[in-house]
């Protein structure tokens, strides 16, 4: 069974996700909204990482030996400058945030073909918080970028 | 004669629920003017709030002298508030208006003419927009223009420069009005009208200190307090108000906890079965996701959150539960407070649950601050799309470009319009070079006073500003334009419940000052902005013609003026929209038949997510709405962003007081309201007063992690540790250098950056202070004595000092008016005005 293996790589890549929010916030403090909303979005993350844990604990989460298999990136481990930086940072958090929502989906599937209710739950309560952080960064990153890729110096 | 700074709400004409208020009539004229000296009355409405009671404006050899309430309005039934008893021309008529137009020139500010004034912004705006393009451009207006002018000045936004950056400083006063109107029902529109008042059994303010903000409106509410079957008043504010006082259940609550609050009343409801289950099915969607939201908000975890009483909680739930008529009010303290937007959507969907909208004495009114918001809102100068269109719906962009004989790309509808935080972080990263700023005052009235005076100061920044006054604003532009003032020119605005009024020019603007219609007309002419046609995109040659051309604009949209003349708002009240064929007299009530505007095609907004601000988007949208159903929208309570802690250990909140209006450029300059608050204070509990050592009086230094003030003390009753300032004082009058900000009494200066993420409202009423003493003080406060800012009931005393030499809560002086705060009140045996017939009660 590689259920473990795909629970321990989600469960990775929220952690990965939340520290990259959090790089991103911290690196564009100067964006009066970011470390708000960004703050909360790794907030929603933290929930999920916790939310995960007892099923990683039942199923366990053998991540070791499957090294070839790993998909999640690395994060965002440091911010780019000026405003052409702020849109790849966050076109980069984009990409993670879709990354997740995908893995979520096949988390749900397995769970649903398992018919485990403690997973299907937990599907149920944080997989929709992926496609919500997509479409804040959508948001965002659209009314961004015209002003960035026309006029900022 | 009456002191009506004294006796801010006049003589009581008390009547009974399902009559209408009665008739009062004040007046006030020019000292040694007397009523047959007027040569002629002018009609108009006052702009001092966005109340819009219908006003005559007294004229004597080409002066205005005095003013009077207009007894035939729906709105005020001939009564005025001190605020348009003594600031409305006595705010304008002064010897410091701007005259002439301004450059600056070697880095001074020097006078000029119109032409060279209007050349210099010409050459500019031609050259950014030939160069950068139109995103290099900005405007950020007011609340306080007429419907005419903000509709010039969108067209030229989104049809002649073509740029997304427009916003006015509604931003800070109204967006979550409309924000949580649009989330809710579809579409901006106030459903509740003030007539509710006379046919309500139960009034529930949020956050609205009614009693200050909209004299005239509380005066209504006194009146059925005083009569016979009052309605019973449920009051949410931290500080003991006027409304508090008055209420049968104040909910004192800790600053930026209102949405734990709220999702207390709403699980109410739903665990003692006050809802309407036909109502909810049938009109609307969500009722399960909102139950599930306020599941874990008992009473008891309300109070913990709060810090209110359990069982206040439980009262205020029955009596909105079990009253069979409720009008809810909301105001600044929950718009310009942590989760604006949620907190707000709470508030309809108590109304909606129990299906109590657009019935008589049942409705909902989202108030706004400013005088002419709304038109802000409805003509698009706040980036909107106007006539309530939906910038996400390319038809309605095709409305518009076919209206206006443009390209539909001309018009910026890629994102969402620009919000004014936006604004100025784009101008402080220097994309937006342009930025044109008319009739408000950003350097006073924006949050973290210090940032946005730097970014008004930024390099290689091109500021032009239209005021009547020097503001301190102002004082950074590099053209400065003179405007005329209400008064002095002619066009149409609307109050809060979609009144409309004429408000008709009665004297020359001063000098060479100029209306600012003219200005924007001018503008678009000499920069020839052309329509697809060739022909100039604004043609108008004066008010009337604008109206006209709104009028096609808002044909068959919810705000339908199309039945609303220059003509027919002359000589009677003002009107309420929509008026067309349908509803020739107007419309009082919005949403009696439970339908709402949330048809995909129709509605304004696709909607957003509450907690944050991501877009719904079309296509979710259309696969979840079910036309004609309102959004029980909901969100779980979250702490603020910025909670007290050991270095800053109180809760700072801010706010208005009765006699002063926006940053006083009108009302700093009435004797008579400026004498009773002439200056800055800081509103602290006896408690929190005892364990500073400090009594009323004394000066004190309040810090926040952004800057300081340094004001005197009024020890007054708020919840403990809660500390509160008035935010009208700048430093225009100061008498110090220029621009500088030394006098620290801006209470701007220590909010923060931080805005609600749906509505773009910035977040001013939380943030954390301490407050440390810098000297004895040499008499009380300034703090008026009158309303919410009157010295603490109970006596305080400080540890180790009589509170004598400091001035204590007994030595105080009663704050009056004298001379110069008389009116006279005049009672008429006549019928009340009817609202628009097809709804009065047979
Ligand atoms: S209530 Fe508002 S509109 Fe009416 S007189 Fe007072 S300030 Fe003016």
């Amino acid at each position: 069974m590689k259920l473990p293996v795909y629970l321990g790589l989600l469960h990775e890549a929220e952690r990965i996700l939340a520290r990259s929010f959090r790089v991103v916030a911290d690196g564009h403090g100067d964006e009066p909204d970011f470390h708000v909303i960004l703050g909360t979005l790794a907030g929603q993350c933290d929930r999920h990482v916790e939310a995960l844990e007892p099923v990683i604990v039942r199923f366990g989460s053998e991540v070791e030996g499957e090294e070839e298999h790993r998909v999640t990136a690395d994060g965002v481990e440091e911010v780019r400058t000026g405003a052409l930086g702020l849109l790849l940072d966050l076109q980069d958090l984009s990409v993670l945030v879709h990354h997740l929502d995908v893995m979520w989906t096949m988390v749900g599937q397995a769970a649903a073909g398992s018919r485990d209710r403690e997973l299907l739950d937990i599907v149920v309560r944080c997989a929709p918080d992926a496609d919500l952080q997509s479409r804040w960064l959508q948001t965002r990153m659209k009314q961004a970028a015209p002003q960035v890729l026309l006029v900022a110096s | 004669m009456v002191d009506r700074i004294a006796d801010i709400w006049g003589t009581r004409t008390p009547y009974a629920r399902g009559e209408r208020w009665p008739v009062r009539v004040d007046q006030t004229l020019a000292p040694g003017v007397a009523e047959g000296d007027v040569d002629r009355w002018v009609q108009s409405a006052c702009v001092l709030c966005s109340n819009g009671c219908g006003c005559d404006i007294a004229v004597k050899d080409g002066r205005m002298v005095g003013i009077r309430g207009r007894q035939a309005d729906i709105v005020n039934h001939g009564r005025l508030g001190p605020k348009g008893l003594f600031g409305s021309w006595q705010g304008v008529d002064t010897g410091d208006r701007l005259t002439r137009p301004l450059i600056r020139v070697d880095g001074e500010l020097v006078e000029t003419d119109w032409d060279t004034a209007m050349n210099r912004i010409v050459e500019r705006s031609r050259h950014l927009l030939h160069t950068k393009g139109p995103l290099s451009h900005g405007f950020y207006t007011t609340g306080q223009l007429f419907l005419e002018e903000y509709y010039a000045l969108g067209i030229i936004g989104k049809a002649g420069v073509g740029t997304p950056h427009m916003d006015g400083n509604t931003r800070l006063c109204t967006a979550t009005a409309a924000t949580a109107m649009k989330e809710s029902f579809g579409s901006d529109g106030q459903p509740g009208s003030y007539v509710d008042i006379d046919e309500c059994d139960a009034m529930f303010l949020f956050g609205h200190n009614m009693a200050e903000t909209q004299t005239v409106l509380w005066m209504r509410v006194l009146d059925r307090l005083a009569g016979p079957n009052p309605p019973r008043l449920v009051c949410v504010d931290p500080r003991e108000t006027p409304v508090a006082r008055a209420a049968e259940v104040h909910l004192a609550v800790r600053p930026g906890t209102n949405l734990a609050l709220m999702n207390g009343l709403i699980r109410e409801l739903f665990v003692n079965g006050w809802i309407d289950d036909a109502y909810i099915a049938a009109h609307t969607l969500d009722v399960d996701r909102l139950r599930a939201t306020v599941e874990r908000w008992t009473p008891e975890a309300v109070a913990e959150t709060c810090g209110v009483g359990a069982d206040d909680v439980r009262r205020a739930a029955e009596i909105f539960g079990t009253s069979e008529r409720i009008l809810s009010t909301v105001l600044q303290g929950f718009y310009q407070s942590a989760q604006a937007t949620a907190s707000s959507c709470q508030v309809n969907n108590l109304h909606l649950l129990r299906g109590m909208l657009g019935k008589e004495g049942s409705g909902i009114l989202q108030m706004n601050g400013q005088p002419t918001a709304q038109n802000n809102r409805e003509c698009g100068a706040d980036g909107d799309l106007p006539g309530f269109r939906n910038w996400e719906n390319p038809q309605h962009v095709q409305e518009l470009a076919d209206l206006w004989d443009v390209d539909p790309d001309t018009i910026p509808h890629w994102a969402p319009p620009t919000h004014v935080m936006q604004i100025f972080r784009y101008v402080e990263l220097g994309s937006i070079e342009f930025l044109w700023i008319s009739a408000t005052n950003p350097a006073v009235s924006m949050p973290q006073l210090e940032r946005i005076r730097r970014i008004l100061d930024t390099e290689g920044l091109f500021l032009v500003v239209q005021d009547l006054y020097l503001t301190e604003a102002a004082r950074y532009a590099d053209v400065v334009l003179p405007c005329a003032a209400w008064g002095e020119k002619t066009g149409t605005f609307t109050n809060v419940n979609h009144t409309v009024h004429l408000s008709d020019k009665a004297v020359e603007p001063p000098g060479e000052a100029r209306s600012d219609l003219d200005v924007f007309l001018d503008y678009s002419r000499r920069m020839d902005f052309r329509t697809r046609s060739g022909a100039p995109l604004l043609d108008w040659t004066g008010p009337e013609d604008g109206f006209r051309a709104w009028q096609e604009c808002t044909r068959g949209r919810p705000c339908d003026y199309t039945g609303i003349s220059y003509e027919r708002l002359r000589g009677g009240s003002g009107i309420p929209w929509p008026c067309n064929d349908e509803n020739p007299d107007g419309t009082v009530r919005l949403y009696g038949d439970g339908v709402f505007p949330t048809d995909p095609d129709y509605c304004e907004s696709y909607g957003h997510d509450l907690l944050t601000g991501a877009a719904t988007g079309p296509v979710l949208y259309r696969a979840t709405v079910q036309p004609g159903k309102a959004w029980l929208k909901s969100e779980d309570y979250r702490p603020p962003h910025e909670e007290p802690s050991e270095e800053y250990p109180l809760r700072y909140t801010t706010g208005r007081t009765v006699y002063q209006f926006h940053t006083r450029t009108k009302t700093g300059r009435s004797r008579a309201l400026n004498r009773a608050a002439p200056g800055a204070w800081v509103e602290v509990s006896p408690a929190d007063a005892e364990q500073l050592g400090i009594v009323e009086g004394d000066m004190v230094a309040v810090l926040s992690r952004r800057g300081h003030l340094e004001v005197p003390v009024r020890v007054g009753d708020l919840r403990e540790g809660t500390v509160f300032a008035p935010f009208h004082y700048g430093y225009w009058d100061d008498g110090g250098s220029e621009g500088s900000a030394s006098a620290h009494h801006a209470a701007n200066e220590l909010t923060m950056t931080e805005w609600d993420p749906v509505s773009k409202q910035p977040v001013f009423k939380n943030a954390a202070v301490r407050i440390e003493k810098v000297r004895d003080g040499a008499g009380p406060s300034p703090a008026p004595t009158t309303a919410a800012s009157r010295p603490a009931r109970a006596g305080h005393r400080a540890a180790g000092r009589t509170t004598g030499s400091g001035g204590g809560p007994g030595t105080v002086p009663a704050t009056v008016g004298g001379p110069e705060g008389e009116a006279t009140e005049r009672f008429p045996d006549t019928a009340p005005p009817r609202v628009a017939s097809s709804e009065e009660r047979p």
